[in-house]
Order: structure tokens, then C-alpha cells, then sequence
């Protein structure tokens, strides 16, 4: 397919790989925000491509891992009462809440449907007036937009029965608490490059100037993140820090300004917590009030849980470039995508699922 | 979930204050919202993500670059000819 395939080319990424070889003097730790650019990472061994004196550490951009574990349960409370029907992406419906998941409720009797869209969800509900329809709408600035403009259409239609279950996260302001942490070991990022088609790269200028690291708007096929690499070590070597974007083809400097603009017409920044990082300052989105009638954590009675994560569990750690998944005593024994203790193991996006699929063979005859 | 796959816009069409396209995924045709990419037409790649285009995909910009990396690809294969895939 065509802005595939090219950026699948063996030659480029050899002769990448070559490149970074030659122009890295040091050890350099590298992160990689977005979970689908770990998965990439992964899926074609970029890590074991490079010199070893690269590192890649793997980011919290996977919205499924840290969608908050209250906020998973209120979607089974809610999905277990009678005439309600929940539409999910469909990556939610295996991740632990406290003590089941949205399969066990869908297999309880639990009305769960999985939509691919935000529309297919206004389409449920259409379908279906005598009954409630809650969109578990979760997601970065990417999915934001579209959800918004699901609540935006429900609203100017007068849809009575939707309403939505809104967990949505911010890149900037996670990467800026990762930066001022103690334990902080990334020296380069790698900016989520759907993240930054939506919102522009306006925001990561700051981060450069507040933290003096340099950091790489980059997209999701193997030479993009090869590409991305260079240019991070490239700054690095000279001892600069500036914001360079390497997927011109789809991010430009302002972003999206149409998805932007339904963004701030049906959102408004809020404080948020992340399932095993936990509260960041300014790091969500929730619905503005204009758009209370459709936001379900308003119209249905919905109790607010504190829960622990299962104690062997170090998610946390993985989500925050702390640890890799490898080192946890349960990955691939305890922990598999049939039977998680956490979110990273579930996700298409996540850490522990990306091991688990590419390198599980590795880790087993290595006897880890 | 941030995941976006390019495709071509095979027909656009406004509906009810909406802009909705065919759009060509390889062999796959789907329906996508083009709400969020006005400057797109038909025969423009958009990279679309939850069934919404998110950008026109910049083809200059991006025929700029690659042709960047096929030079020093063609480079590296004529240093180590024999190779392997990257995968």
C-alpha cells in the first residue's frame, strides 16, 4: 500500500541502522511515547537493529493502560443494568477492573457491543430509543476529536438516549511529569506522530526549553522510527536540544485546526489520573457543561471506588520507562493476554502485549 | 488505538452539514468522515483513524523525503549487497 510499504524498506532501515551506528559515541536512552510505535519497535526488531548503546524505553502512550481502573468498573456497573447498552472500542473489553473485566459482564448477560467508530455508537442509538446507549469513549488527542464530534452530532440531532463515558488523556502534560521526576532517564523523545497530526507541535516547544531535551515528532513504520532515532542522536551527539518533526507527511506545525475546534467546542482540559502513574495536573479532557445531558458520569449514579492494582503487577513502572516488561516475575507465566493482572499485557498498544507476541521465545530460551 | 492507515478518497459527498467519502484501503473500500479535512478531494490520501481522516497526506512532502532515504538506502546496498530483512 501506498506510505507503506516504502517506509517498510529493509535497505533504508539497514542503511538507518548503519547511520546511528556510526553517529552514537554514548549510551542514549530513548522513549518512545506511543504504543503503536512500540509495537512497531518490536514487531520488526528495530531494538535488536541498532547498536547496543541505544536504548529504548517504552512510553504511557497506550490509552487502554491507563485508563483508570474506577473508571473501568463504572463502565461494567454500567453496562450490567438493565436496558443499557455499552459500545466500546473493543481493546477495553479484556482489561482488569478490579475484579472482572467487560468480557465477564458481556458473558453475564451484559448488553456490550464493539464499534470500530464513535459513529457506529449514534447509530446504536438511533436504533435502539427505548434504551440507554453509553459510548465508553476513551483515547489521546488522535480519538478525541471523533468522539467529540459523536457527542457534538447526538447533541444537535437531540439524541436522547446517547451519552458518553469520557476518559481522555494529554501527551504533554504526562511527558512533563515523566521529565521532572527523580527517577527521569530519557535523554530524547520520540512525540507521537497522530498525537501531534491533531494537535500540532506547539506544545512539545515547551518541553524542549524547559527541559533541555531534544525530541522527534515521528510516525509508525519502521524507517519513520529509524529516521526519528537518527535525528534524536544527531541533536544528542552536539549536545542540542530543538523540536524537529521527521513525518512531515501527515504533522504540520499547527495541527489539525478543524479537529481542534470540535475538540474545544465539546471538551475542556481537567485534571486527570492515569491507571499507574496517577494524578497528572492539566492531563485530561472532560465534557463541558454544555454537554452535561450527555455525559453519563453525570446521569447515572455512578459511585467513585478507590482499588489497588494487583501488587505483582509493576505496570506502573512499564508505563513510566521504569522497567521493562521482561523484568516482571509474572510476564508470560501469570500474566498473558488471556489472563492479565494488567492493562499493558491487553492492549494492541501495550508494552507487555508487544513482548509477549514478538519476544516471548527470546525470554523463554534465555530462561528469564 | 492511535493507529492511522493511508487511503485514497475514492468520492466525497456532503450530508446533512457532514462530509462523508469512500475511501480505498488497499483492497478494502470503507466510508470515512472527512469532516476534519476540507482541503482533501478525491484521489488525496488521508490518513484516517476511527473511521475520520485526520490529514491529507502531504504527497510532495513526503516524495521529498523518502527520495532522501532511497539514496542512502541504495548506499547501504551497495556496501552489503547480501543483507536481510529487518524483521
Amino acid at each position: 500500500m501506498k506510505f507503506l510499504d516504502e517506509y517498510r524498506d529493509a535497505r533504508i532501515a539497514r542503511a538507518l541502522a548503519a547511520e546511528i551506528a556510526a553517529k552514537a559515541t554514548r549510551h542514549w536512552v530513548l522513549m518512545e511515547i506511543c504504543g503503536g510505535q512500540t509495537h512497531t519497535i518490536m514487531r520488526y526488531g528495530l531494538d535488536e537493529l541498532l547498536p547496543s548503546n541505544i536504548e529504548l524505553v517504552h512510553g504511557p502512550g497506550c490509552p487502554v493502560c491507563v485508563t483508570p481502573i474506577e473508571t473501568i468498573d463504572k463502565a461494567i456497573a454500567l453496562a450490567l443494568r438493565p436496558d443499557m447498552i455499552l459500545v466500546s472500542y473493543g481493546d477495553m473489553l479484556r482489561v482488569p477492573g478490579s475484579n472482572s473485566d467487560l468480557f465477564h459482564a458481556k458473558a453475564r448477560g451484559a448488553d456490550v457491543r464493539i464499534a470500530y467508530s464513535p459513529t457506529e455508537a449514534l447509530k446504536i442509538a438511533r436504533a435502539n430509543p427505548s434504551r440507554q446507549v453509553v459510548f465508553f469513549a476513551i483515547g489521546f488527542e488522535t480519538t478525541a476529536p471523533a468522539n467529540a464530534m459523536a457527542a457534538f452530532q447526538a447533541k444537535r440531532e437531540g439524541l436522547a438516549n446517547f451519552s458518553m463515558l469520557a476518559s481522555h488523556v494529554l501527551v504533554p502534560p504526562a511527558m512533563r511529569a515523566l521529565l521532572a521526576s527523580s527517577a527521569n532517564r530519557v535523554q530524547g523523545f520520540i512525540a507521537p506522530g497522530h498525537v501531534c497530526t491533531v494537535m500540532g507541535c506547539r506544545d512539545y516547544e515547551g518541553l524542549v526549553r524547559d527541559f533541555r531535551v531534544p525530541i522527534v515528532v515521528g510516525g509508525f513504520e519502521p524507517v519513520d522510527l529509524l529516521e526519528a532515532i537518527l535525528m534524536l542522536v544527531k541533536a544528542l551527539e552536539k549536545h542540542e536540544a530543538y523540536l524537529e518533526n521527521q513525518y512531515v507527511r501527515s504533522v504540520s506545525y499547527q495541527g489539525n485546526l478543524q479537529a481542534q475546534e470540535i475538540l474545544r467546542e465539546v471538551f475542556e482540559v481537567a485534571d486527570q489520573k492515569w491507571r499507574g502513574i496517577g494524578a497528572i495536573p492539566a492531563s485530561g479532557l472532560r465534557l463541558r457543561r454544555e454537554y452535561a445531558a450527555y455525559d453519563a458520569d453525570k446521569l447515572f449514579d455512578l459511585e467513585l471506588m478507590t482499588v489497588d492494582e494487583p501488587a505483582e503487577c509493576i505496570s506502573a513502572r512499564v508505563l513510566q520507562g521504569l522497567q521493562k516488561p521482561t523484568d516482571c516475575a509474572a510476564f508470560g507465566v501469570r500474566c498473558t493476554p488471556e489472563t492479565p493482572l494488567g492493562a499493558p499485557m491487553v492492549s494492541s498498544e501495550g508494552a507487555c502485549a508487544a513482548y509477549y507476541h514478538y519476544r516471548r521465545r527470546t525470554v523463554a530460551t534465555s530462561g528469564a | 488505538m492511535c493507529l492511522a492507515i493511508p487511503g485514497q478518497i475514492l468520492s466525497a459527498e456532503e450530508n446533512h452539514g457532514f462530509r462523508l467519502g469512500r475511501v480505498q484501503f488497499g483492497g478494502v473500500v470503507r466510508s470515512v468522515r472527512l469532516d476534519f479535512v476540507p482541503e482533501a478531494g478525491v484521489g488525496d490520501y488521508v490518513m484516517v483513524h476511527v473511521g475520520f481522516a485526520i490529514s491529507r497526506v502531504d504527497d510532495r512532502e513526503a516524495r521529498r523525503t523518502y527520495q532522501l532515504l532511497q539514496e542512502m538506502g541504495a548506499l547501504d546496498s551497495e556496501i552489503s549487497p547480501e543483507g536481510g530483512d529487518p524483521a
